[in-house]
């Protein structure tokens, strides 16, 4: 693995920065209140350009883990403080850091009561998400897994709507039912591979090193699956999305759909594709059939949709949908529209519940009805929306563009029925999304209410402009995001095709047991 | 024979002839005092009888005397010192009782003075002869003590009670000695354990079933249990205290001198035997003792009880067993002393009719005599045989002897019964430390003698439990004979 | 100096073990008006005990796994029991818990108790004393003496603070405990007596004890009378109803004690003794108790979600843990161990203070309802974050105490069957979904309280008790190391005993055997391969 070449603890500095802030504001006293976003603002963007440190001094010709940091933590048990991170997870932590600073800015008058603990939640949010990006041990994965969680329960529970109770705890004890199993699953996987190396240990590249038995493999994949597929979500586990997004504040919604549902996308590939790539391979036409259904299902219901805000969350199990196709179509072009997309949907979607707030805090509606010509009244909004909408629809010259269409090359190669079908996914979602538009800004001003409404204030501008900036700048010049990933996911891809060509993986899957068998002695198997 | 054969060797029963004469004396002393003096007696005969205590102790190394039928050794040392002490604690807690209950009469210390030589007697008796005779001794002095307080329907009640059923059992005893006799030709118990032989005659089995039941009897095991609990509430206090733990302690160590003796050959019979009366006494007397609601009948079942986990220490026939008995019979001392003496205190006779004696009296003792619960108690936990009180230990020399002789499920009634009790006592302790107090008697604080007592009892209760070393040492030492 | 030198020359041990009980006399000496003084003696007391206690951590030698600060001395002579205390790496954290805890509880029943404060704070020192003679104690029957004098400080600490029906509550608690004991007191005469028929030397030394093994037939018996007497004090699952009973009526201090130090009184017993002595049986009735320790997770659990009543629904979930110690015991493995004296630890803090904070809440409401509260977030933020917290510990979210123990059990659980491993898995799940349920009814929401007054939120005394017990989690939670480097060496010697005198009572039992006997092992190895 490559030395950290900065020779500096950036990780740690990137993950603990926020954690720090935290302690900071604690000090301050809840009256003042601008002090209290100032302070948070000022965090968020510090821990934003240090972020960018590590692209500089990023090695794009390698897969291999980099900015390495490695500190034994509980010895007995082998779990160890180890940080690092490559190219894919390079994009998520921008990604993040960057909907950080957009969360707090747009809180800013969203925002009244008891400031200081909401700030206080979205920066330990931040410092969870960053570490589930950049650990290496599964333990410290799984830790910075679950303290995600809490702050994420309070800005849904504490500042949410009427609902909120009920949401938050389904949004808790949902992704809570699904880490569980997948801590069996971790602690599976650390057992048999102590058991065959004689090394206990919770370290993921040593766990890579192994190749594990059949049965093994599907077992810990469907372990892992709860965890993630819960989290992203998945189709049949979507039902706590809803909810949540309608119930959180803006800000909670941006950070939820930008970031923590990559969590989920993410562990599929940092774990589930490298690790367990028989069971990877048996699944993936399971997989693929449920990401298709969640891109066509998603798709429906957001159209049916009378709620801007639960519109768009279903537009995420859509957009989720279409992530979870590229990356299970096991090839680089989907993989690389996967990862791609993940970081479009982050940007789009989070920018679409901005703008969602924006409006909501003016009007105190979400419902489509209640709008109706608000281009009118407010053209700089109406002209921005449009932009983040198209994005998310995927016109060519916006991100959305290019990740969807690398996600149905992809697609294509694996399985053309499923390119097909996801690309009709396309369609209803520009569909419901122009429908959705026209309905708010177009015609005439139908409500009264809505005559008075002041466009946007500087602030709301320069939140949202960098969010239209990122959307050009990844339609126009793909090239330079994709350059990050691209290392990683070739090994990712390759992984999975050398371990195709050994051979007979498609009838195996059809019989585990006979494969485990004759594979065993081949793979050092064990059971 | 000439006298010398009978090698009569005084000293050695120097304690029963000195408290005789003490006894004698107070007799004497009592035709010269006035109705007003008599507590004077008391002072006296406890003077008397702290000067014996020494004497008895000292009298410790084997020496038979009287042709062998007065064996004076350590074992009888032993409980002669448990006898004085336990007369010195009674008249002590009596005088206050008596003028309280306005019974003065000067017969009731030189009574309670011979109860205590017919009880040493028995002790040390090695010839049914000589035990008999103490016996009934202790049995005739108590039937008077029993009866003192004449004016007392209950009193009178017990007293006949105790008359016709103790009289019942001496007579049993007796006719049961007399079979033991026409079996072994001898009524001195080493010569009989000789004449016995294998021990299959009828008639000594039949002898010494009745032997058992006579003993049942004094030591109140079920079945033959039913006069204790109407005896210890009509009888005045300090003689239950002294009925509870003199006549029973006595009583025990005749049963053990005579069935280890006397009846070793015999001895896997009456294990027998006794195992089912020590297991249906400790079940019996647990059980219903929680029904009690009058403190001095609850203490007469749970001494029941008591006497059942005692007989295992007996009936295990091992050193272990006898040395638990002995010491059992230490501590029981100490620790039901001292709950007599609280309850003795706690007891008036307002107008004829005895307050101060429900369990519900004792409903927030605490907060009127915090002193008093708390000793109530410790004797109380030391009674239901919880660490680090002598309780504790004695039930624990006793399991273990059992555990040793392989009597596990004995031994696990014995636990089981133990539990039980708990509730009673522990039932006792929450009334003092929990309810609130009712209109229970108001009792002047406790005089200079009951101070005395309490004091006494306690710190045993609490020495015994926690450095039992050189008691049970002792103990040990005085059965050892009895296994040569 | 080597802290056996230490104690040769300076009772250390004894001196921690008494300190309360003489402090507990002094204070039943004292006036009983001037309550002020009672409170300052009785917390300075344990306070300097628990400071006093700091020294056996920093003098502990980690890499001797025998006893340290070793006395010993005759007591009663003629049954070879001897006063031997001593403290190893297994009973260290213990002791230090039990001395920590003790200090919470003064805090926590300083303004709560205000009648015969003189007899309280003594009796809970006299708590202390016996609690640490049972952590100390490594001669059998000194052992017994302190498990059973425990009861009688807690019963009356229960019947008389208690709440309604604190009777009931207390008799039941004593009766359950008691009979337990008794039993397992047979038990330790059969093996005092089998020791001494085999070797000829009748002694309760529990190290000498342990260097004999018991023939296999009479293990079991044993095993049956200990496990009569630990279960109930655990409490394990059908021995369990005495204690949302005692924890119900128990004033908060007594609640505190009894979750952190009297539950773990059983569990310490089966480590320390029916392991080593009993290794066979143990072995033997592992799926027994397996069993029934996984039903108690998640039998607990489900009787917790039901609850309405606060503080028995702590009661209960204490249940559910003490299912996880158990487990983590029987499943034979060093993480499993490791794990289960962790969880010992963790509950202790945990338990512990949820069971303070409730009291702080009822002090103000008396009630223990949740209906009775909503929304208390708003009015009482600092608690509210205290709940929090102490609440993520008890339900092992990661960076809290809690964690570490459940992680260790895992493992353990997983290397003896991956089933055992779910349903420990839906263990913890249930413990998020009671204590999470429990914490948005009671503070999230829109606040409302219709007693007297307003809520204060915690005065600086409350903080401060709780802060302490939120650094222990965190501090727990994020460097665990100190905690687990402590009974490495104990712990592995354990296993080594077990091991051994696994093979040798096999061996005793039956010749022929004797050559599988020597193959088979008791723990899974930490290294090779095998399920």
């Amino acid at each position: 693995m490559i030395e950290n070449v900065l020779n500096y603890p950036i990780l740690s500095t990137l993950i603990f920065l926020p954690a720090l802030g935290v302690i900071v504001l604690a000090f301050i006293p809840g009256k003042s209140k601008e002090v209290l976003r100032t302070t948070a603002l000022g965090f968020t963007l510090v821990n934003f350009f240090i972020s960018l440190v590590p692209v500089f001094h990023f090695d794009t010709s390698t897969f291999k883990m980099q900015f390495v940091e490695q500190a034994p933590w509980i010895p007995g048990i082998g779990v160890s403080y180890f940080l690092g991170m490559d190219g894919i997870s390079l994009t998520l932590v921008l990604l993040t850091t960057f909907l950080s600073i957009i969360a707090v800015l747009c809180s800013w008058t969203a925002v009244t009561e008891r400031v200081k603990e909401y700030m206080m939640h979205l920066l330990i949010l931040e410092t969870g998400m960053l570490g589930v990006f950049v650990s290496l041990d599964l333990i410290l994965f799984f830790l910075f897994w679950e303290v995600g969680l809490i702050p994420m329960y309070f800005l849904i529970g504490v500042w949410g709507g009427p609902r909120r109770l009920y949401a938050s705890i389904k949004f808790f004890l949902f992704t809570l039912f699904g880490s569980v199993f997948m801590l069996v699953g971790i602690v599976a996987l650390y057992y048999s591979h102590g058991s065959m190396t004689g090394e206990y240990t919770f370290n993921l590249l040593k766990l890579y090193e192994v190749v594990y038995s059949y049965n093994l493999q599907w077992w810990i994949f469907l372990a892992f699956f709860l965890g993630f597929a819960i989290k992203v979500p998945v189709f049949p586990f979507h039902t706590w999305l809803p909810d949540a997004h309608v119930e959180a504040p803006t800000a909670g919604s941006v950070i939820l759909a930008g970031v923590l549902l990559k969590m989920g996308t993410y562990g599929f590939l940092r774990f589930n594709l490298p690790l367990l790539v028989d069971a990877t391979v048996a699944f993936t036409p399971y997989i693929l059939a449920l990401a298709v259904i969640g891109i066509i299902y998603g798709a429906f219901l957001a159209m049916a949709q009378s709620d801007i805000k639960k519109l768009v969350a279903y537009s995420s199990v859509s957009h989720l949908g279409a992530v979870m196709a590229g990356i299970f179509a096991l090839n680089q072009q989907g993989i690389d529209g996967g990862v791609l997309q993940m970081i479009n949907h982050g940007i789009s979607t989070g920018g679409l519940f901005l703008i969602i707030g924006i409006i909501y805090e003016r009007r105190h509606t979400r419902a489509i009805a209640d709008f109706g010509g608000i281009a009118r009244v407010m053209p700089v909004y109406a002209a921005l929306v449009m932009v983040i909408v198209f994005s998310s629809i995927g016109l060519p010259g916006t991100n959305g563009f290019v990740g969807e269409i690398l996600i149905l090359l992809g697609l294509f190669k694996a399985s053309p029925v499923a390119a097909v079908l996801g690309a009709t996914g396309v369609v209803l979602g520009a569909a419901y999304m122009l429908w959705m538009s026209q309905r708010v800004f177009y015609g005439k001003v139908t409500h009264p209410e809505n005559e008075a409404l002041k466009d946007l204030s500087v602030r709301e501008v320069v939140t949202i402009v960098p969010i239209v900036a990122l959307i050009l700048w990844i339609g126009v010049y793909p090239g330079h995001f994709l350059k990050l990933t691209n290392a990683s996911t070739a090994h990712l891809a390759e992984v999975v095709e050398m371990n195709r060509s050994k051979g007979k993986v498609h009838e195996m899957a059809l019989t585990h047991k006979a494969y485990a068998e004759e594979q065993a002695p081949s793979m050092g198997g064990h059971r | 024979m000439e006298l010398s054969a009978l090698n009569i060797n005084l000293f050695s029963v120097m304690p029963e002839i000195l408290t005789t004469g003490l006894a004698i004396i107070v007799l004497i002393v009592d035709f010269f005092l006035g109705r007003k003096a008599k507590p004077a007696l008391g002072y006296l005969s406890i003077i008397g009888l702290l000067i014996i205590l020494p004497v008895a102790a000292m009298t410790a190394e084997t020496a038979p005397s009287f042709g062998g039928t007065v064996m004076s050794d350590g074992f009888s040392a032993y409980f002669n010192v448990i006898f004085l002490i336990a007369a010195i604690f009674t008249i002590l807690i009596s005088m206050d009782y008596l003028e309280k209950t306005g019974i003065e009469r000067g017969e009731y210390y030189h009574i309670i003075l011979f109860a205590t030589v017919g009880m040493m007697v028995m002790a040390s008796a090695n010839d049914f002869i000589n035990l008999y005779v103490g016996l009934e001794l202790m049995a005739l002095s108590f039937y008077i003590l029993v009866a003192f307080r004449v004016e007392s329907s209950r009193s009178v009640e017990g007293a006949l009670k105790y008359f016709v059923l103790g009289a019942l059992s001496s007579g049993i005893l007796l006719y049961g000695i007399a079979f033991a006799y026409g079996a072994s030709g001898s009524t001195n118990l080493g010569e009989m354990a000789a004449g016995l032989g294998s021990g299959q005659d009828p008639f000594l089995v039949l002898g010494f079933i009745l032997i058992i039941v006579g003993f049942g009897f004094k030591v109140a095991v079920f079945p033959f249990h039913v006069w204790t609990p109407d005896v210890y509430e009509g009888a005045p206090t300090p003689v239950t205290a002294l009925l509870s733990i003199g006549s029973k302690a006595a009583a025990f160590a005749a049963f053990l001198r005579v069935f280890t003796v006397a009846f070793p050959a015999l001895q896997p019979q009456w294990s027998e035997v006794l195992w089912l009366l020590s297991a249906a006494t400790m079940i019996f007397g647990s059980v219903v003792a929680i029904a009690q609601k009058n403190i001095v009948r609850m203490l007469a079942y749970s001494s029941i009880a008591h006497a059942g986990i005692i007989l295992i220490g007996l009936l295990v026939y091992n050193d272990i067993g006898m040395a638990g008995v002995v010491y059992y019979l230490l501590v029981y001392l100490f620790m039901n002393m001292g709950a007599f003496a609280v309850v003795t205190h706690l007891r008036g006779d307002a107008g004829g009719v005895m307050k101060g004696e429900n369990i519900s009296d004792y409903s927030g003792l605490v907060s009127k005599r915090p002193a008093l619960a708390f000793l109530m108690a410790l004797f109380l936990i030391s009674l239901a045989g919880i660490p680090p009180t002598g309780g504790f230990a004695a039930k624990f020399f006793i399991l273990s002897a059992a555990i040793n002789a392989k009597y596990y499920w004995l031994a696990s009634i014995g636990v089981v019964s133990t539990a039980i009790s708990l509730f009673f006592y522990a039932r006792v302790i929450f009334y003092m430390f929990v309810r609130e107090p009712e209109a229970g008697v108001e009792q002047p604080g406790t005089g200079a003698c009951y101070n005395v007592v309490l004091f006494c009892t306690a710190a045993g209760t609490i020495f015994l439990g926690i450095y039992p070393t050189p008691f049970i040492d002792l103990a040990i030492k005085a059965v050892k004979p009895f296994f040569m | 100096m080597t802290p056996n030198e230490v104690a040769a020359a300076w009772p250390v041990l004894s001196i921690i073990t008494f300190l309360p009980a003489a402090g507990a006399i002094f204070i039943l000496f004292l006036n009983r008006e001037d309550t002020e003084l009672i409170r300052w003696i009785g917390l300075g007391v344990s306070l300097f005990v628990f400071l006093l206690s700091l020294y056996l951590p920093l003098t502990f030698d980690a890499s001797n796994p025998a006893l340290q600060w070793v006395e010993k001395g005759v007591w009663i002579k003629s049954f070879g029991i001897q006063y031997y205390m001593g403290v190893d790496g297994i009973s260290l954290l213990l002791v230090l818990l039990t001395t920590f805890i003790t200090v919470i509880c003064m805090l926590a029943s300083w303004s709560d108790i205000t009648d015969r404060l003189r007899a309280y704070m003594a009796l809970f020192l006299f708590t202390e004393t016996c609690s640490l003679g049972v952590f100390m104690a490594q001669d059998l029957f000194l052992f017994y003496v302190f498990w059973e004098a425990v009861l009688v400080p807690m019963v009356f600490i229960i019947g008389i603070w208690g709440g309604k029906r604190k009777l009931y509550s207390a008799i039941k608690f004593f009766l359950f405990t008691f009979v337990g004991s008794l039993f397992m007191l047979l038990g330790v005469l059969a093996v005092y007596y089998y020791h001494g028929d085999v070797t000829g030397l009748y002694t309760f030394d529990s190290t000498i004890l342990a260097l004999t093994p018991i023939a296999p037939e009479v293990q079991y018996w044993v095993f049956i009378a200990f496990f009569l007497g630990f279960a109930v004090k655990v409490p394990m699952f059908p021995f369990h109803t005495w204690l949302p009973d005692a924890h119900t009526d128990a004033p908060t201090a007594g609640s505190i004690v009894l979750a952190s130090v009297l539950l773990k009184l059983g569990t310490y017993a089966f480590v320390r003794f029916s392991l080593p002595l009993l290794p066979n049986a143990s072995v033997r009735l592992a799926p027994f108790m397996i069993g029934i320790s996984l039903f108690a997770i998640i039998y607990g659990a489900l009787v917790t979600i039901a609850q309405k009543d606060i503080k028995r629904l702590i009661a209960y979930s204490s249940v559910s843990h003490m299912g996880f110690v158990m487990l983590g015991i029987f499943v034979f493995n060093i993480e499993g161990l490791k794990g289960s004296i962790m969880q010992m630890i963790n509950h202790g803090i945990s338990t512990g203070a949820l069971f303070l904070l409730m009291g702080m809440i009822y002090e103000r409401t008396h009630t223990r309802m949740i209906g009775d509260y909503t929304g208390l977030f708003k009015q009482m933020p600092v608690y509210g974050v205290a709940f929090l917290v102490v609440a993520l510990s008890s339900m092992g979210m990661p960076s809290t105490n809690g964690f570490i123990g459940e992680i260790f059990v895992l493992i353990g659980a997983f290397k003896a069957s991956w089933l055992f491993a779910v349903v420990v898995a839906v263990g913890i799940l249930l413990g998020a979904v009671y204590l999470l349920w429990l914490f948005q009814r009671v503070f999230l929401g829109t606040y409302s309280y219709t007693g007297r007054g307003t809520l204060q939120d915690l005065n600086f005394r409350e903080t401060v008790t709780a802060l302490s017990l939120m650094g222990l989690i965190f501090w727990i939670g994020l460097y665990p190391r100190p905690f687990l480097h402590v009974m490495d060496a104990s712990l592995n010697r354990l296993v080594n005993q077990v091991e051994e005198n696994y093979r040798q009572a096999g061996m005793r039992q039956n010749a022929s055997k004797a050559t599988a006997m020597a193959s088979r092992t008791v723990f899974t190895p930490v290294k090779g391969s095998g399920r």
